[in-house]
């Protein structure tokens, strides 16, 4: 049986339909259970001395005043966890060449970045521990720091490991066809440097977990806000000696993740080493200077690029070296050499051109560790692709759409393989860019553009192709050896009533993974939405899985349930033919009563189905399957990764005197494959274009020279406000995957890749007549005042 | 901490409707007093000094930061969080109208956001998109982009001034 998507009068027809999120109704009257809302009997507080230095020798911790105080019960060090926590190296097999030192949850002999934990206080409450911190004394030794990216490998800069011998964590080129050749013979060569500025996800609700030991039960029971429970089970297993099946990791609401939580961090590994010390429930649960300073950032990239067109402004090649600074670890078990590497994929993957070179350089710094937050590498990519595109453009006289045109892969060119070596299997740019042109009503923008341009009005359109990485194959991380599951499984089961439950491995941030695992479950069983309960997030019972991440929530776990509950239903039916003596072929269920497939007429309700079977199982036949509870797992195989494409466009007002950006309105067309809930997939849209509209104008983490965090507060770091942000239209095309029946890639992460090139395409369409342009983001009033030399540079 | 701040006050307020007398320590902040001393987690803490509005909640009739706010200030007090706004049924429509545009995703932010629009839907006049934008704008959302509460509160305004029932 196939679902006959085509016809959205079929019966059981909620795939594709917008329906509202089971879990919306509780969280907007307060009812939502975040884990600091978790109180546990006998549970414990810790908080964290944290080294103030970016780079210190540990030479002696004094803990006895901080010992004496009432409140406080237990002080621990680098050493002292040591004994019962095994250290981590986020490394990854298959990238060559890639070194990181062993971490440790609290830093034994140095500290390598304001803000790595070296002490953990343990109180009755968090202000005893607090108090208990602030008693503790280190002797820091400070070592010199290193903090700029371009020099981070030159001779004369301190080497942070020294047993490495240099600040290079790795390096890749990917590299096709003759770019030296092309270059030097091209028509039109065009070169720009960029730079997207180091941010952080600032999620509402910081980081926090809550672990219990029970000695007597051999088990550790973690609560954490965090997208990917399995994993963390089985790391928190090995680092702890406990057996995978004695950890039980349980993810309740979470407060935003966005990447941020889909890390393994030290004070979280501290937190769950000390509840198995003290054998009593301990909750960690991080301020926000806490998450400016250990909260993983991102995007700290510096590029010079150029690229190579003909005279008809067809691309030839692309050659773009790279450099990103990570901190002084390699992200566990991730590893934070993948946003590199993804810049080398990524960079002009929307375009048709046969000559390629990229080349990252991951280097250490005594900063923050940088790691993967949402669209990892694509920001950058697209920033330096759509960059580098617009600016030929403007220099060969083509208006940025007709450039694009003459370049984006064609749509019915699939499948292909692009320079950069991508496996890409059917995309859609040229409709996608149509249907922008559609929406923005592009000619009279521009027509509007001109015209108040003689009024000394500075408004700029900007537009950005991109290709989203999603539904991610073990060829991204089990192939190099993590534990990271690229597979999903979800466990359907009828209760007697006919109403159903569905366990999946995938996990719920908000983004809706509980409504589209009903819609899908639903649609398969043949019950309304309204008859499934999901449950998510709970190492103890739902089926091993990968959790949220890569955008694969919807194509990976969203094909696990279909299985899973088409396997329910035929169980199901196989019984009501017994009970009918009917033949299976011949019946459907459609909205939990089983009905003739031909005529619809009703034969029998799956509350007598579950009657049946639970309590009166002696009237079926001896031998016939019965099982109304299936797992079904799902892992791509055809491609490496399910590509999408989008392309977006920003309208903006730049004040020439103020240096100020004003964001007008904000397109995006996206095609994400097959669409399961309207609605909810534009709101992902449109929460990813925030925040990279953040990225773009506001957000960046500032440190001095010495590696000092300047801007750790909210006050001082700033996030897109509902004061700045415009109204966004959001379109779509739907190029199902055939990977899968249900043919859903993610969209999770499509707003985020291509918001800031959009707008900084904008800014420089504005600024253009004026002189001067901004690469550098974020696109500041004082950086926009010095690109067009209001002020000086 | 100073001695001061180990001091500990007796209060007299009323949340949610609800007379609550409670001895806290001097520092207490009003969200810890909520969460902690009442059991109300509606309301988050989210950065602790007044700018992201995760603890916003309304004192007697005002919004105002849990975060900022020491429970000394409350004596005689009339509080509503979101737990109360609920259940009085005072904010159903607003409610309504966030589950069914989708104006919340992980909902952290929630509460506040409904504590915050909540003193605008109660003003008589309909004020513009941007309007509710600006209002608005003391409260952090990291998930949505904020056009779905801005549509949602919308909503709710020519809900309640075109006279339909809640």
């Amino acid at each position: 049986m196939t679902i006959r998507f085509e016809d959205p009068n079929r019966p059981n027809s909620y795939i594709g339909r917008t329906v509202p999120r089971p879990n919306a109704g509780r969280l907007v009257k307060g009812r939502g259970r975040y884990v600091d809302d978790i109180l546990l009997p006998r549970m414990v507080h810790v908080a964290f001395v944290r080294s103030p230095y970016a780079h210190a020798r540990i030479a002696a911790i004094e803990t006895s005043q901080a010992k004496s105080l009432s409140g406080v019960l237990a002080v621990f060090t680098g050493r002292d966890l040591a004994e019962v926590c095994t250290p981590w190296e986020g490394r990854l097999a298959h990238l060559e060449g890639m070194k990181t030192p062993p971490q440790h949850p609290l830093a034994v002999e140095r500290a390598c970045w304001v803000g790595e934990p070296v002490v953990a206080v343990v109180g009755r409450t968090r202000a005893d521990a607090e108090e208990g911190a602030a008693m503790v004394e280190i002797e820091f030794e400070a070592l010199p720091a290193v903090t700029d990216i371009r020099t981070a490998l030159d001779p004369e800069t301190p080497v942070i490991h020294e047993a490495f011998g240099d600040n290079l964590c790795f390096r890749k080129t990917n590299e096709k066809g003759e770019v030296d050749r092309i270059f030097a013979e091209a028509h039109t060569v065009v070169e720009e440097s960029f730079k997207t500025a180091r941010h952080t996800g600032v999620t509402l609700e910081p980081r926090v977990i809550l672990a219990d030991w029970s000695e007597a039960e051999g088990e550790m029971t973690v609560h954490v806000s965090n997208q990917a429970p399995h994993m963390l089970q089985v790391l928190l297993a090995s680092h702890l000696g406990i057996p995978e099946s004695g950890v039980r990791v349980i993810c309740g609401d979470v407060g935003g993740s966005f990447g941020v939580k889909v890390h393994v961090y030290p004070d979280e590994v501290a937190t769950a080493a000390i509840a198995k010390i003290l054998g009593r429930p301990v909750k960690f649960s991080s301020d926000r200077l806490e998450a400016f300073t250990s909260d993983i950032h991102a995007r700290d990239h510096e590029a010079t690029g150029r690229i190579a067109l003909d005279e008809t402004g067809r691309i030839l090649a692309f050659d773009v070296d790279d450099w990103t600074g990570i901190g002084p670890y390699s992200i566990y078990p991730r590893t934070s050499a993948v946003e590199g590497l993804q810049v080398t994929n990524l960079i002009g993957g929307p375009y048709e051109f046969d000559h390629y070179r990229c080349r990252t350089s991951v280097v250490f710094q005594n900063k923050g560790i940088c790691a993967q937050y949402r669209a990892v590498g694509h920001p950058v990519a697209v920033a330096i692709t759509e960059g580098l595109v617009d600016k030929a453009a403007a220099q060969m006289g083509l208006d940025p759409v007709e450039i694009r045109r003459r370049n984006l892969i064609r749509d019915d060119a699939y499948p292909r393989t692009t320079a950069a070596g991508l496996k890409l299997e059917a995309l859609s740019h040229h409709k996608s860019l149509d249907a922008l042109i559609e929406a923005m009503d592009y000619e009279a923008l521009r027509s509007e553009q001109a015209s108040l341009r003689e009024k000394g009005v500075h408004r700029g359109i900007g537009i950005a192709s991109f290709i989203e990485l999603t539904n991610p194959s073990p060829f991204m991380y089990g192939i190099g050896g993590a534990r990271i599951s690229a597979q999903d499984g979800c466990t359907v089961r009828m209760d007697p009533d006919g109403s159903v439950v569905a366990l999946t491995g995938v996990t719920e941030q908000g983004q809706g993974t509980e409504a589209i695992t009903a819609q899908i479950v639903a649609e398969a069983v043949g019950v309304s939405p309204g008859m499934v309960r999901i449950v998510t997030g709970d190492t103890r019972v739902t089926p091993f899985g990968g959790g949220t991440w890569a955008s694969r929530g919807a194509g990976i776990g969203g094909e696990a349930a279909l299985q899973a509950g088409r396997a329910v239903r035929g169980q199901v039916l196989a019984v009501a033919a017994a009970m009918l003596q009917a033949n299976a072929k011949d019946l459907d269920i459609r909205d939990g009563i089983v009905v003739d497939a031909g005529t619809g007429a009703e034969r029998m309700p799956l509350a007598e189905i579950g009657r049946i079977v639970y309590f009166r199982g002696d009237t079926l036949p001896k031998g016939l399957p019965r099982e109304l509870m299936q797992t079904r797992h799902f892992l791509t195989s055809d491609y490496p990764y399910a590509f999408t494409n989008g392309v977006q466009a920003s309208y903006v007002e730049v004040d020439a005197e103020t240096g100020f950006v004003k964001l007008l309105k904000h397109w995006c067309v996206e095609d994400c494959g097959r669409i399961i809930n309207p609605l909810l997939v534009d709101e992902q849209i449109r929460g990813g274009i925030v925040q990279g509209l953040g990225a773009a104008l506001f957000e960046e983490i500032c440190y001095d020279e010495a590696g000092q965090l300047l801007n750790g507060t909210m006050a001082d770091y700033l996030v897109p406000m509902s004061g700045e942000m415009p109204d966004m239209i959001i379109r779509h095309v739907e190029t199902p995957t055939a990977e899968s029946e249900l043919g859903a890639k993610g969209a999770g992460e499509a707003g985020t890749a291509g918001a800031p090139a959009a707008v900084m395409n904008a800014i420089n369409d504005a600024i253009r007549p004026l002189g001067g342009s901004v690469t550098h983001m974020p696109f500041t009033p004082e950086r926009v005042l010095r690109a067009i030399g209001a002020i000086g540079k | 901490m100073t001695d001061t701040f180990r001091n500990r006050i007796d209060l007299e307020m009323t949340v949610n409707g609800e007379p609550i007398e409670l001895t806290v320590p001097a520092a207490r902040h009003l969200i810890d007093l909520l969460r902690t001393d009442l059991g109300l987690t509606g309301s988050h803490a989210g950065c602790e000094h007044g700018v992201c509005g995760a603890c916003t909640v309304i004192v007697d009739g005002e919004t105002v930061r849990g975060c900022l706010t020491l429970a000394a200030q409350l004596q005689g007090a009339e509080i509503w969080t979101v737990e109360g706004l609920t259940e009085s049924g005072a904010i159903a429509d607003l409610q309504k109208a966030f589950v069914e545009r989708n104006a919340l995703q992980c909902g952290f932010c929630t509460p506040g956001m409904l504590a915050s629009a909540k003193v605008l839907i109660e003003r008589d006049a309909v004020p513009s998109r941007e309007g509710i934008r600006e209002h608005m704008s003391g409260n952090y959302c990291r998930c949505t982009g904020y056009e779905a509460i801005v549509d949602a509160i919308e909503t709710t305004l020519r809900g309640r001034a075109g006279g339909d029932a809640r």
